[in-house]
């Protein structure tokens, strides 16, 4: 081994479309522990894989065989679609890598690096839920360690030019998957998810509302507030276009249960404009979010050896 | 030679949002009863944004609209039910469920631009034997060439009728009539039109539609919809009766209808007031209408503000989150100013 490869651990990207692209400028510009060995897609004309080329990085359109033909990758983050993820995880685990899954196949449990991707550092496969669940149920997660939250709702709308064919086509499996988050990470008892296409142009930011209802009237409201902030500066850590367009807002809401508090948070996602441009902010956290995620588990490759 | 739109009545749907979503069984049932009688032939039951729209951001549904929808599928005779779904908000799974409760129609609406996130619905509504109907909200945000494109989308996915929706009731009558006439030209399926009367041109466009080859066309009785509501039941009956075109309904029936059981329940009569006519003026979703008013009051900011800058921020159909972010920067811009105005 030489020195380089005592200080840094090999990652692959497959899927040569914009979310691959965007995260392998992520990885370029910012590689951490991270090495990025390879970029595999399956189209040989894709031009992911010659602008991967023209970086001077190693490209393939041998998909997944490419990853597996080289034993020094240890991580992959797969951003093609759920269905082909369904057998490439299956192949990563075999060979002993770690998956880091962009889709929503969701073969290993949902993670939100600030909130517990601590506890599945020893999981060979974690799922990114969706862009909306990345920008959203870290702020649940913050009401809720504070106070009980039996429902939260979030809203997310995104440019229609941020919204591939992917998303269109299965735009049910967003609202299933980023309610289930809101329950499962977020902590809600009850999550639900809206998202909304705005063909505004100029595209609009990506924007999101958290609406979280309290169980009880009497908060400290000032404890939520702090939470929430203290959210924010950790996602911001790594995704530094993520900001509260306003200070968390604390009403009473008649409600089918009765009367309860409600608070809202409006919430804006800027992307960095890596690759995609700025108001794609929903796919800037997710390849954001996975290139945290790799980053974390390098590390703790590193410490193993 | 012109023939007699269908007739959907959407009471009991764009209606909720004037009831703010708080219809009862009780009154389902006397509404449906009604129009069943009268001879409407699609009877629209749904929370105001669609399956799933009971909602902190739309608000809750004093009963479940599943219940609603069953109530009205045991009260007719002879009218069919149908269900709005907006993708995004609803899924295949709450259309399954009111599938089993008792629709035969379903519409499913997306933003005008967005059709193609209406495929997997429409693919579903055909498994289960639904007539499906497309609906291309804030129709007055693209040209009439563009939706008809739009429209062939949901022709693909299986559509029976897509409808030119103006949400925002910013269309004149001219513009209803050239997008009618754009997807009566494009598609081999039929074509609807549902007019709102911000512009106090509900009864005008849906005629103008008609005139423009519109197969259906939607009413409320007493207009009760969003914003200054629809174009009325009983008055688009009536006029099309005039016409020669009665679509098989009994106009005394529908006045009756709306004067003796909507009227008495009615929380207030929706017309084209100053913040109404704002809406159409500057082209914003009608059922912004209710949620601009009451942060306008908790906020003090005139509603009217808020409803233009939404128009100038291009606010699509369901952004009512967006209306307490522009309220808030609109507060904060009038305290800002007013600080300035005050001499140090």
């Amino acid at each position: 081994m030489n020195a380089t490869t005592n200080h840094t651990v090999k990652v692959a990207i497959l899927g040569s479309g914009n979310i691959g692209s965007d995260l392998m400028f992520k990885i370029l510009r910012d590689p951490g522990h991270m090495e990025l060995a390879l970029l595999a897609g399956i189209e040989p004309q894709s031009e992911g894989l010659a602008r991967a080329r023209d970086l001077g990085i190693n490209a393939s359109h041998a998909g997944i065989q490419a990853i597996l033909d080289d034993p020094n990758i240890r991580i992959v983050f797969d951003a093609t679609s759920a269905y082909a993820h369904v057998r490439h995880a299956k192949l990563l685990k075999e060979t002993g890598r770690i998956a880091i899954d962009l889709t929503p196949a969701a073969r290993g449990p949902y993670v939100i690096p600030p909130v517990n991707l601590g506890a599945h550092l020893a999981e060979t496969n974690v799922n990114l839920i969706t862009c909306g669940g990345q920008a959203t149920i870290p702020l649940v997660y913050a009401v809720s360690r504070v106070t009980p939250v039996p429902y939260a709702e979030m809203v997310s709308t995104i440019a229609s030019l941020s919204a591939g064919p992917g998303t269109r086509q299965n735009i049910d499996e967003f609202t299933f998957t980023t309610a289930r988050g809101l329950e499962v990470i977020g902590g809600a008892q009850q999550g639900k998810a809206i998202i909304i296409l705005n063909p505004a142009d100029p595209p609009i930011m990506m924007r999101n509302t958290i609406y979280a209802l309290l169980d009880s009237e009497e908060v400290d409201e000032q404890a939520i507030v702090d939470s929430i902030e203290e959210m924010v500066v950790s996602v911001q850590a790594y995704v530094p276009g993520y900001r509260l367009k306003n200070p968390p807002v604390f009403e009473k809401r008649a409600t089918p249960e009765g009367k309860r508090t409600l608070v809202a948070i409006l919430l804006e996602v800027t992307g960095a404009g890596d690759y995609l441009p700025p108001y794609a902010g929903n796919l800037d956290i997710m390849t954001a979010s996975a290139r945290q995620v790799g980053e974390l588990f390098a590390c703790q490759l590193l410490e193993q050896r | 030679m012109l023939k007699p739109p269908r007739l959907t009545d959407t009471t009991l749907r764009d209606g909720s949002h004037a009831m703010r979503h708080q219809f009862t069984r009780q009154q389902v049932r006397s509404v449906v009863e009604a129009l069943d009688r009268a001879g409407v032939p699609v009877l629209e039951v749904t929370h105001g944004d669609g399956l799933a729209g009971s909602s902190i951001q739309y608000g809750f549904s004093r009963t479940s609209e599943m219940d609603l929808i069953e109530e009205a599928r045991n009260a007719v005779t002879r009218s069919r039910i149908a269900a709005l779904l907006l993708p995004g908000i609803g899924t295949r799974k709450e259309l399954k469920e009111a599938g089993a409760r008792g629709i035969q129609v379903v519409r499913i609406a997306t933003q005008c631009t967005e059709a193609d996130i209406s495929q997997q619905h429409f693919g579903m509504a055909k498994d289960m034997g639904l007539e499906a109907i497309g609906f291309l909200m804030m129709s007055h945000m693209r040209p009439p060439e563009f939706l008809a494109e739009q429209a062939l989308l949901m022709e693909s996915y299986g559509a029976d009728c897509v409808y030119v929706v103006d949400s925002a009731g910013a269309l004149l009558p001219d513009g209803a009539a050239a997008r009618v006439r754009a997807l009566k030209q494009a598609l081999k399926i039929q074509v609807g039109f549902h007019a709102h009367n911000n512009l106090g041109l509900g009864i005008g466009n849906t005629l103008a539609a008609v005139e423009a080859g519109a197969d259906q066309v939607d009413g409320c009785l007493r207009g009760l919809g969003a914003g200054a509501g629809n174009a009325a039941t009983e008055l688009i009956a009536a006029a099309l009766d005039k016409l020669g075109l009665n679509p098989g309904v009994d106009v005394f029936a529908l006045l009756n209808a709306a004067e003796f059981v909507v009227a008495p329940f009615m929380p207030f009569q929706p017309i084209p007031d100053r913040d109404s006519i704002a809406i159409g003026y500057a082209g914003v979703y009608s059922t912004f209408l209710l949620h601009a008013k009451r942060l306008g009051k908790q906020y003090d900011v005139d509603p009217l503000e808020i409803l233009v800058e939404l128009g100038r921020r291009k606010a699509v159909a369901g952004q009512e989150d967006w209306i307490l972010d522009v309220t808030l920067e609109l507060a904060k811009q009038k305290q800002t100013s007013t600080q300035e105005a005050i001499p140090s």
